[in-house]
């Protein structure tokens, strides 16, 4: 599909997405198939609508063209089956004044099959973009850097995993929802993360996956506002996103938090994402997404690198470390750890970390061993670890700054 | 994650394709056409090239004024690039399971070769915010 260049009109289109693809499905209880009918439908909008007029009911008018184009394939279906239930499908006629609450329903509800576990997270990120974000597969592509057909592949083939996992399209139960709930907010989480290491330094605001992360969880917060995860998360995401622009420079080297132009960053991001996960703290909801949440908002707050609170960080990093038994956690501790009791302290804790095993050869682990032989005044071996964590990452930005960070204290 | 599949001629035991029989030559091209329809439909194949060969190849070099400088053939070259395939997959071991997938790629009599394929990964752009 190619939406028209108008933004406000491709604006309305995407907002429309999951709310049309959800009536769809409800009326017709097809996710696959329903799908491909409501792409079919924003391209024929696409076509009509600038020539003609949005019409009074955009939404009304998108259901009826895509359900038509389902009663079509049914039929077709149907004759190819030598079935008889085409007659079925006639007396199935779209009803265009769903209320609001059933919307929401659909959207969230889309948002749990597209998040479903049975899918690998790449599949899941690439449907929950199509079907809930209203991205075009071209546009998916485009942001994962793989052909138009090979996306068209995975997205088809995470649709049959739905429909042969025979997930419900209908509101579970309270516990279902927490747990699905969770999943979803692992793959948003996971689309944010992709947004950084797909781009390789060619940023295109379309089709950027970290800004559809935030629209998308900014969507799931207006759905779910008591869940302080969600507020969580989106946090999580404003405070960290809040600093792009600060953490590049024109080559796209990376600059480490301490050495980022601060007033390049969004203040109002920040605002908005310390008032999302404040607000969730304040409630008594405390999850991993808000505490990372909190550790961001106090680095935000910083107006110099050295005016960091890096006794409340190494206090939430400790909480963290205890809500979760996770060595990438530990890891960024013992730098909260070394910023508050000094670096021979923190070079203790990652000595603890080597033997614990689950961490051991990862190149983060010398890259922050290399960093704390440096602040302890260790250049050789700071030099040799330096060179060692180069060695080791899969991102090219980080490579060169591990070997620029060994060069520099080789000439010192 | 991406990784590049990179299939070395010259390194397995067997005689240049061009001097296999038909039947086997035919069964290899069908063999590595299947795969790459395979990899296309899991929605995993980001590129597939095979080279042309080492025959043609020139080592180029800038010279003086930046003009290219070729120099000759390398026939007594015992390892060259033949092919690759660049895959988007969920894990390493994944593109390992693929990489052993074409490696035993059928050669004369239908016999798998077994040929080394050197799995790297392409490197992505920067990583997610560690704070």
């Amino acid at each position: 599909m190619h939406p028209p260049h108008d933004p406000p009109f491709e604006h309305l289109l995407r907002e429309l997405a999951p709310q049309v693809l959800g009536a769809v499905i409800r009326r017709f209880r097809d996710f696959s198939a329903a799908e491909d009918a409501v792409q079919e439908a924003f391209i024929a909008a696409a076509a009509q609508w600038p020539r003609d007029g949005v019409p009074d009911n955009p939404r009304g008018w998108l259901i009826q063209v895509a359900s038509r184009r389902m009663t079509d394939h049914l039929r077709s279906e149907a004759a190819r089956r030598r079935r008889e239930s085409a007659v079925a499908v006639d007396e199935i006629t779209p009803d265009i004044d769903a209320s609001t609450a059933a919307e929401q329903d659909d959207t969230l509800t889309l948002l749990f099959m597209c998040c479903h576990p049975s899918l690998s997270s790449s599949s899941a990120i690439a449907l929950t973009l199509r079907a809930v974000g209203g991205l075009t597969t071209a546009e998916i592509a485009h942001a994962f850097m793989v052909p138009e057909s090979t996306m068209a592949q995975r997205i088809s083939r995470a649709k049959q995993t739905v429909k042969s996992s025979g997930i419900r399209f209908s509101v579970s139960t309270a516990a279902e929802q927490v747990e699905r709930l969770r999943a979803v907010l692992h793959i948003l989480y996971l689309m944010f993360n992709e947004g950084y290491t797909t781009t390789a330094g060619l940023a295109l605001q379309r089709s950027d996956l970290s800004s559809e992360a935030i629209r998308l969880t900014r969507l799931l917060h207006r759905l779910t506002p008591d869940s302080g995860e969600v507020a969580g998360l989106l946090a999580l995401m404003l405070l960290t996103d809040a600093r792009r622009t600060a953490r590049t420079g024109p080559n796209g080297e990376l600059i480490p938090l301490n050495q980022q132009d601060r007033a390049l960053w969004d203040q109002h991001n920040i605002a908005e994402g310390v008032a999302l996960v404040t607000g969730a703290l304040s409630k008594g909801s405390i999850g991993a997404y808000q505490l990372q949440a909190a550790i961001a908002a106090v680095h935000d707050e910083a107006p110099r690198a050295e005016d960091t609170d890096w006794p409340q960080i190494l206090a939430l990093y400790g909480l963290l470390q205890r809500m979760a038994d996770n060595p990438m956690v530990t890891l960024n501790r013992a730098i909260a750890f070394a910023m508050v009791q000094g670096p021979a302290a923190g070079l203790e804790l990652l000595d603890a970390l080597e033997k614990d095993g689950r961490l051991a050869g990862h190149y983060r682990l010398d890259a922050v061993r290399a960093h704390l032989l440096e602040l302890a005044g260790d250049f050789p071996n700071a030099i040799a670890s330096y060179q060692k964590a180069a060695g080791g990452t899969a991102s090219l930005p980080e490579r060169n700054y591990l070997i620029n960070q060994a060069a520099r204290l080789r000439e010192k | 994650m991406k990784y590049i599949l990179m299939m070395t001629g010259a390194d397995s035991k067997c005689e240049p394709i061009h001097t296999w029989p038909q039947k086997d030559i035919k069964a290899h091209i069908q063999f590595m056409m299947t795969l790459n329809r395979e990899l296309s439909g899991s929605g995993e194949l980001v590129s597939a090239e095979g080279l042309a060969g080492p025959d043609q190849a020139r080592l180029v070099r800038a010279g003086k004024d930046g003009a290219p400088i070729t120099d000759g053939v390398f026939p007594e070259a015992k390892e060259f690039l033949a092919g690759y395939w660049i895959v988007d997959v969920d894990s390493p071991e994944r593109a390992y399971r693929i990489a052993a997938k074409a490696s035993a790629a059928p050669g004369p009599n239908g016999v798998p070769m077994n040929m080394g394929i050197e799995v790297r990964q392409i490197m992505s752009g920067p990583p997610p915010e560690f704070l």
